[in-house]
């Protein structure tokens, strides 16, 4: 890199690892969304760091009711479920619509496991 | 990619344009040249002046990549621009995200997910480091002390006062059953006084040595003693035997006699200073440590570390405060912590200036940071206790590490019974820095992960709380250890290769 010099060895490391990536596509995810996101069909994971997205990859059992149709009962923790969808999951659907109308929906809450109470209740 | 939740987009959207915000990083200077600590990753980046310029031009609010190029035009090219923000970009002190009308939350570290811990618990992590507690008996009564004082955690009367042989024994055996294939083990030996009970010690050492060589280990070993008791025969032992030796100390009369007092109430330093002369006149194979507990009536670092260093010649000294609830007499108060970050730091200066020099400064705290900064460590968990490192008691019972040997509530097995490995895999999940709210916007996380459980449990009761009253100055002494850094890669990189 001509700007930025790593200079412990872990910034060498990281750079060794993000060559992987190209830069335009680090940029601009919007333009370089075809090799941003990769399916597993497609070949297998991206070489370099990649987050593996989706419920499918995690058990999670208990979506938004228990047996008796209230949230009392659900197999994990609400919080669990709602982390799930809105930070791993491409199907926005089942959490408020944290871009458009409800963006702050998390914002006091800085660590699910302490602070679920905190998420906001969204209201469509 | 950059942003999770903006690659997440469905396409319908992607008319939006990408905008530019700050990520989360500390800047600090290092002989005046502009530098970048990355938070999460612990990776340190020297920065040139585009590169300084967008990240300043960024800390005014998010841009757009035309906003950005707007703003600097007149500075610099737009290609040296475009450089820098894609290089940022790539080691995250800038994230690109999709314009949309929220503010960035705060970022969400990854929790330990049920099925990585699973996969953990798999994995073991080897036991490299056991602490054996020979004995909770001191032949000196300082106040201060977490293991005789009024701090004191474990319910001592129960516990037999000294570790017996054949516990010893089975304390090596457990050490090295848990060691995995680790090819070096630590043995350390502490206490009480540890030198109360040489002749177990002396015998664990000796079956240790002897065990290792079967199992094709190696085995290192250290002692912590305040060498009130070091005669010469034991002088000769820890020679022959290569033994590592760390000598709890105060500094000079006055500072050691104020606290470290035999029962009495008589001073120990006219008993330890020659014993230490001697012990460094003799054992020149490894370096012997001295081991400072600053108090608020002992807090002159300049001059202990002058009567330590160099009146008497130890190899390194370390400087740590007493752990201690805030309502002791001798607890250091909140000017007392500031003084002392000042002593710190103008110690460092002169350790910069040694190292520029090509010179080895004794002052062991900035060393040791520097080592972890160079290696870029991230901590999960502050320290390895219950991980790679764990402490026995006089009983046999194993714990967190040393300092909550021989504490129920903090037991994690039996020498006899090994670690009970669900007890310390729920105990290490639980303790994750992703647990610890208040660290989650700190910095300085990678490197502190919430302090020492001891001093937490001793100021809050509780071993989860990280340690907030000592953040202001974790993070003051992180940003000096930083700048020192900085500045040695800066003129003379050479020296870091001893970190390598
Ligand atoms: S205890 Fe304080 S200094 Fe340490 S990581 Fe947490 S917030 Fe930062
Ligand atoms: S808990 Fe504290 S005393 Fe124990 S090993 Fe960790 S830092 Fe050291």
């Amino acid at each position: 890199m001509a700007r930025v010099q790593p200079i412990n060895k872990k910034a060498r490391r990281v750079d060794a690892d993000t060559l992987a990536t190209p830069l335009a596509a680090a940029a601009a995810p919007d333009a370089a969304a075809g090799n941003d996101v990769v399916a597993l069909q497609q070949g297998g994971a991206p070489t370099g760091p990649n987050i593996p997205l989706g419920c499918s990859f995690v058990f999670s059992p208990g979506w938004e009711v228990d047996s008796s149709g209230g949230t009392a009962g659900l197999c994990q923790p609400v919080e669990r479920d709602l982390y799930d969808c809105y930070i791993t999951c491409f199907w926005p659907v089942h959490v408020p619509d944290l871009y458009n109308h409800a963006p702050d929906w998390t914002a006091k809450c800085a660590a699910a496991q302490k602070d679920w109470r905190k998420i906001d209740l969204i209201f469509p | 990619m950059i942003d999770g939740t903006a690659t997440a987009e469905p396409q319908t959207v992607s008319r939006r344009s990408t905008r530019f915000r700050r990520g989360e990083f500390h800047a600090f200077a290092g002989d005046g040249a502009p530098f970048v600590y990355m938070t999460p990753s612990a990776a340190v980046y020297r920065l040139d002046d585009a590169s300084v310029a967008v990240l300043d031009t960024l800390a005014q609010g998010d841009c757009s990549p035309d906003e950005l190029a707007q703003a600097l035009r007149s500075r610099f090219p737009l290609p040296e621009v475009k450089e820098a923000i894609e290089e940022l970009v790539r080691i995250r002190a800038v994230e690109a995200f999709l314009e949309t009308p929220r503010k960035a939350p705060p970022a969400e570290l990854p929790a330990p997910s049920p099925a990585a811990l699973q996969r953990a618990s798999g994995k073991r992590v080897p036991l490299s480091t056991l602490v054996m507690n020979v004995t909770s008996k001191c032949n000196l009564s300082c106040a201060y002390c977490y293991e005789y004082g009024e701090d004191r955690l474990s319910e001592a009367s129960d516990k037999p006062r000294f570790m017996d042989e054949p516990t010893a024994r089975a304390s090596v055996d457990f050490m090295f059953a848990e060691s995995g294939d680790q090819k070096l083990v630590n043995l350390t030996f502490f206490g009480g006084e540890t030198l109360l009970n040489f002749k177990v010690l002396k015998a664990a050492l000796g079956y240790a040595r002897e065990r290792g060589a079967t199992l094709g280990k190696r085995v290192e070993a250290s002692l912590t003693t305040n060498a009130t008791l070091l005669r010469s025969e034991i002088i000769d032992w820890l020679v022959e035997n290569d033994v590592g030796v760390t000598v709890s100390m105060d500094g000079n009369k006055e500072q050691q006699d104020t606290f470290r007092v035999f029962k009495g109430g008589m001073g120990s330093y006219g008993t330890v200073a020659p014993n230490v002369k001697e012990l460094l006149a003799r054992h020149t194979r490894r370096p012997v440590g001295a081991r400072v507990t600053l108090t608020k009536q002992n807090l002159d670092v300049r001059s202990i570390y002058d009567h330590l260093a160099h009146t008497l010649g130890f190899w390194e000294v370390g400087f740590a405060p007493v752990t201690t609830s805030w309502q002791r007499d001798y607890a250091i108060q909140e000017d007392g912590f500031y003084d002392m970050l000042t002593q710190f730091q103008s110690l460092a200066a002169e350790y910069l200036e040694f190292a520029l020099a090509g010179k080895r400064h004794k002052f062991s705290n900035v060393r040791d940071t520097l080592e972890e900064i160079h290696k870029g460590l991230n901590k999960s968990h502050p320290c390895g206790a219950g991980m790679g490192l764990m402490g026995v008691a006089t009983d046999g019972d194993v714990a967190l590490c040393h300092r909550f040997a021989g504490s129920d509530a903090h037991k994690l097995g039996t020498v006899h019974g090994g670690v009970d490995h669900d007890k310390q895999q729920a105990w290490l999940a639980e303790h994750h820095i992703a647990t610890k709210t208040d660290c989650k916007t700190c910095w300085a996380r990678p490197l502190c992960a919430g302090g020492c459980y001891h001093e937490a449990h001793t100021r809050y009761g509780d071993t989860h709380r990280p340690n907030l009253h000592y953040c202001e100055w974790i993070r003051s002494w992180t940003n000096t250890c930083l700048e020192v850094y900085g500045t040695i890669a800066a003129k003379r990189p050479e020296f870091l290769q001893q970190f390598d």
